[in-house]
């Protein structure tokens, strides 16, 4: 394979590999693909979500189909399993799970530029990556990829626990980090928790939602009541609107 | 011989130009995280692609790095959204303009 690969010579390339290989890369694709464009159009994000996981799964299919099964495996349990159950848990407990409007455009230009963009970038990617012969570089620097034995699994896990084995441990400290960061997000701070709850008992904000940690009984069922009451009046306000308009 | 490398180098290219285009044109907050897992997503195609091209295996440890990044990214991320949701109902990245100079 030398450089100066075009359009025509990699078409040609395509026709060598075998059926079985073409069928799955197409599958794979449209997989991709469809599940791509479905997050980006998606109304409800909930559909958004499962059309990632959708993605997620075509992903792993090219995984497997370029021979790497551990990857494969781990984007399905980690990113599958965890990051979109994440994502829906996060949907869910906001309660944000309805649709929007997705024909009206706050910044009229918005779209077209970005489509303008994107379109851009994406033909000098396309270019590079058809048109270039990109993988220049000298093969098998961290260690060969196929024929190893014990596979892929084995290859990646010499790698990961020889050659990069200090990024290996600052990944540790990465997630801790984050754990961390997380916590510290998602709790409020007892000062102003405390503050809250005395404006709130004094009638304040209607707006807060009970956190789950910080909050006592007695507030959360306020909170309850007060949000019950405010879809009762809006309700009622609802119903008197449409008897004004009906008759 | 299997499929040529050129192929899914366009397939990740496509699939990062898709989430590009949906970070930029949606103003759901959770949704915009979504399309940064499609870039983050054709970014590991790349590299697995790169290490079949290259017999490296270096190529799949950075997915096994770019794994954790990611998952270390959403959980900061929607600990954020959930922390801004607190003071204003909504997600909406219309919304977040205090820092609008």
């Amino acid at each position: 394979m030398a450089g100066g690969l075009g359009p025509v010579h990699v078409v040609a390339l395509l026709a060598s590999a075998t059926l079985v290989d073409r069928i799955t890369f197409g599958i794979g694709a449209t997989i991709v693909i469809l599940g791509a464009i479905g997050v980006v159009v998606a109304r409800n994000p909930v559909h958004a979500a499962l059309m990632l996981v959708m993605t997620l799964f075509g992903v792993a299919v090219l995984f497997v189909e370029e021979g790497a099964n551990f990857l494969a495996a781990v984007q399905v349990i980690v990113y599958a399993g965890a990051i979109v159950v994440l994502f829906l848990f996060v949907i869910m407990f906001l309660g944000v799970d309805r649709e929007e409007n997705l024909a009206e455009d706050p910044l009229p230009l918005q779209r077209p530029l970005a489509a303008g963009l994107v379109l851009l970038g994406l033909a000098g990617l396309l270019v590079l990556a058809i048109g270039a012969h990109w993988s220049t570089g000298a093969p098998s620097v961290a260690g060969p990829a196929q024929g190893q034995p014990g596979g892929d699994v084995a290859a990646l896990g010499r790698s990961v626990f020889t050659t990069y084995l200090f990024p290996f441990e600052i990944t540790a400290g990465l997630l801790v980090i984050a754990v961390v960061g997380a916590v510290v997000l998602a709790r409020r701070p007892r000062q102003e928790a405390a503050e809250e709850n005395g404006d709130e008992g004094g009638g304040g904000d209607g707006g807060e939602i009970a956190g789950p940690g910080a909050d006592g009984g007695v507030e959360s069922t306020e909170s309850v009541a007060r949000s019950v009451a405010g879809t009762v009046t809006a309700a009622h306000g609802r119903a008197e609107a449409e008897e004004e308009v009906g008759p | 011989m299997s499929i040529p490398g050129e192929w899914y180098l366009a397939l990740g290219a496509v699939l990062f130009s898709i989430g590009a285009l949906g970070l930029l044109v949606r103003r759901n907050v959770l949704v915009m995280f979504m399309c940064i897992e499609l870039m983050l997503n054709a970014a590991n195609l790349t590299f697995v692609t790169f290490a079949r091209m290259l017999n490296d295996i270096g190529g799949q440890a950075l997915v096994f790095f770019v794994l954790v990044v990611a998952a270390a990214e959403v959980v900061v991320g929607l600990g954020i959204v959930v922390a801004i949701f607190r003071r204003r109902r909504g997600t909406t990245a219309d919304d977040l303009h205090l820092l609008k100079g």
